[in-house]
């Protein structure tokens, strides 16, 4: 009886944690699907203001600074050296400014994105998003979202003419187009050979944005300020620039881990409360067992043990049930998200099961081991 | 009155106290004095109140003497800590209880090894045989495998007799072990202690109010108000 608690316990553990673990992942995944984990950027340019002489008041009146678009100093020293660094996986410069796609009297407004495609490739897997066409920039190819496709009406194959508003203008041959899933994203981006978009941009040589990959994507913020003070340029994790949807997160693992803390300690009182009841029947019988040569470790191991199994068992059944619950939610569910179980989860549920159980059993077996066996032979 | 060279069992002028150091100390036994031997068939008789049952758990060491000495077997039982006196209690006394007191959820055969199992762990194959000669000694060969709740009452305390001798214990305490048995099985459970005290050296005592049963035995200890009154031999 009390197994089948634990199981259902152990079940709503097992079930509830890989819920929201699918569910978290899928949501960075998707977030970060999409963006790099640290994005370097120069910093920004201030107005230099010639310090005061002593004993003199200095009113100043101050615009601030416009930030023009321009280049990360020694970019490739930058570059190399983050190489080295083995917390990052991967290390991609890329140019990027704004610009007009327009293609006979439609004009779009996008974001132009110079990349080499290797590098960046490890940044954001655009192949996988890749719908139509071919992965290829360079030597005038260029890829575009879907969203700027269809705005402008173009297909694989089509022409398009970029101009960046500084005389610098160019005809592309659109290569290939992406689905990134993210209507803005699609709507502005069009990736170019790196050389050509410097170009383009006026920016011969220069790199205005340096993206990283972490492997550890939860330590982003520190690897980001470790990053910055190493380079001196500002240094963005995608947990600073996704705030919100950190704090969502973290709110939800607090959740999780209540409703993990007060499942389990419903499960231990009531292995705890079973087992207090069956040392009253079993009075006498501990009163025999004592009698018979029996010492109070022994008495004390058996209801220890007990405990154990029933939290064992109770995982047992409680992870079998849970795995059925993933398999119908991932089978017959809204099939937004995949929910993964991890084996570690289950051997950790189950040693947290049976440890509870062992816990929970304490009481009751140091009351049982205490029993003087005078009395409890003649209990009644 | 016993065999001194085989003593299993000397009390020295033993005493028990309740409630010690409080206003309402009481002593129940004051100081009793008596020997048993190795083929002792002996009864300890006594009216109600009169301390047969704090005797027979300090003989069994399951309490403890205020003062005096038990000696088990020659050896001096009141310096010993409690892991000692647990292992000496199994390994040369076996109890009998009026209530039978088996383990409801093992056979019979099980709770004739019990004792076996508690402190040497897994049976192997010469303590089965034994158990199963001491079921076929106690007439029940063909129950070993029913549960105690599928015997008889009879039965059932022939089982807690054999339990009682798995150890090869060197004393055999019954406490009213024909209490609540019919005559004629009480008759039986009584030869079957007779019989184990012949065949095996078993030093039995026996603490009953029924007066047949202990002028049944070769000696009676008779027990009143925490004093020895009389201690005869019976023929």
């Amino acid at each position: 009886m009390i197994s089948v608690g634990v199981a259902v316990g152990v079940a709503v553990i097992v079930f509830v944690t890989a819920l929201i673990q699918g569910l978290q992942s899928n949501i960075i995944e998707r977030t970060l699907g999409t963006q790099a984990h640290i994005r370097l950027i120069s910093p920004d340019e201030v107005n230099i203001v010639l310090p005061t002489a002593k004993g003199t008041l200095q009113l100043i009146q101050e615009d601030k600074r416009a930030q023009r678009l321009r280049s990360i100093n020694n970019w490739q020293q930058i570059s190399a050296s983050l190489d080295q660094l083995p917390l990052l996986t991967a290390v991609s410069p890329v140019v990027s400014g704004p610009a007009f796609a327009r293609r006979g009297e439609a004009v779009g407004s996008v974001a132009l994105v110079g990349i080499d495609l290797a590098r960046y490739q490890k940044i954001i897997p655009l192949k996988n998003y890749l719908i139509g066409g071919q992965l290829r920039v360079g030597a005038g190819d260029a890829l575009i979202g879907s969203q700027l496709a269809k705005d402008l009406g173009v297909q694989v194959g089509s022409k398009l003419r970029l101009d960046t508003g500084q005389q610098n203008s160019a005809v592309v041959n659109i290569a290939g187009i992406f689905e990134l899933g993210v209507r803005e994203l699609d709507a502005r981006y069009v990736y170019l050979d790196l050389k050509q978009a410097q170009s383009l941009l006026g920016l011969p040589g220069g790199v205005t944005v340096i993206d990283l990959r972490v492997a550890d994507i939860f330590a982003a913020e520190t690897i980001a300020g470790q990053v910055g003070r190493l380079t001196s340029l500002q240094a963005e994790s995608w947990i600073k620039t996704n705030a919100q949807l950190m704090n969502a997160l973290t709110a939800q693992s607090l959740s999780t881990n209540m409703i993990i803390v007060f499942v389990a300690i419903s499960v231990a009182f009531g292995i705890a409360s079973v087992l207090s009841v069956s040392v009253v029947q079993r009075t006498r019988e501990i009163g025999i067992l004592r009698a018979t040569g029996a010492t109070r470790q022994q008495i004390l191991r058996i209801f220890l043990i007990q405990g154990a199994v029933f939290g064992l068992l109770g995982s047992l059944i409680g992870t079998g049930v849970s795995y059925a619950l993933v398999w119908v939610f991932n089978r017959f569910g809204p099939g937004l998200f995949y929910i993964p179980v991890s084996s570690t989860l289950i051997l950790v549920t189950m040693l947290l099961a049976t440890l509870t159980g062992v816990l929970a059993a304490a009481v009751p077996s140091r009351r049982a081991a205490a029993l003087d066996p005078v009395v409890a032979i003649r209990y009644v | 009155m016993s065999d001194n060279t085989r003593e299993v069992l000397r009390l020295d002028n033993l005493r028990k106290s309740y409630n010690l150091g409080q206003p309402n100390e009481i002593e129940v036994l004051h100081g009793i004095n008596f020997n048993i031997g190795r083929n002792d068939f002996a009864a300890l008789v006594g009216p109600s109140g009169s301390g047969k049952s704090t005797l027979l758990n300090i003989l069994g060491l399951l309490d403890k003497p205020t003062s005096g000495e038990l000696y088990l077997l020659g050896q001096a039982t009141s310096g010993m800590d409690d892991a000692t006196r647990t292992a000496l209690r199994g390994s040369s006394i076996g109890f009998v209880f009026q209530f039978h007191h088996l383990i409801q959820a093992f056979t019979a055969l099980e709770n004739v090894l019990m004792p076996l199992m508690l402190t040497r762990g897994k049976p192997d194959k010469l303590a089965l045989q034994q158990a199963h000669e001491l079921l076929a000694a106690v007439g029940l060969a063909t129950f070993a495998n029913s549960k105690p709740n599928q015997l008889s009452g009879g039965q059932q305390q022939r089982v807690a007799i054999a339990r009682a001798l798995i150890t090869e214990p060197a004393l055999l305490l019954a406490d009213e072990p024909t209490g609540n048995l019919d005559t004629r099985t009480a008759a039986d459970v009584f030869d079957l202690f007779r019989k184990v005290n012949r065949e095996r050296g078993c030093a039995v005592l026996l603490v009953t109010h029924d007066p047949r049963l202990s002028a049944s035995c070769e000696r009676t200890i008779n027990l009143v108000d925490g004093r020895i009154e009389s201690d005869t031999l019976n023929n």
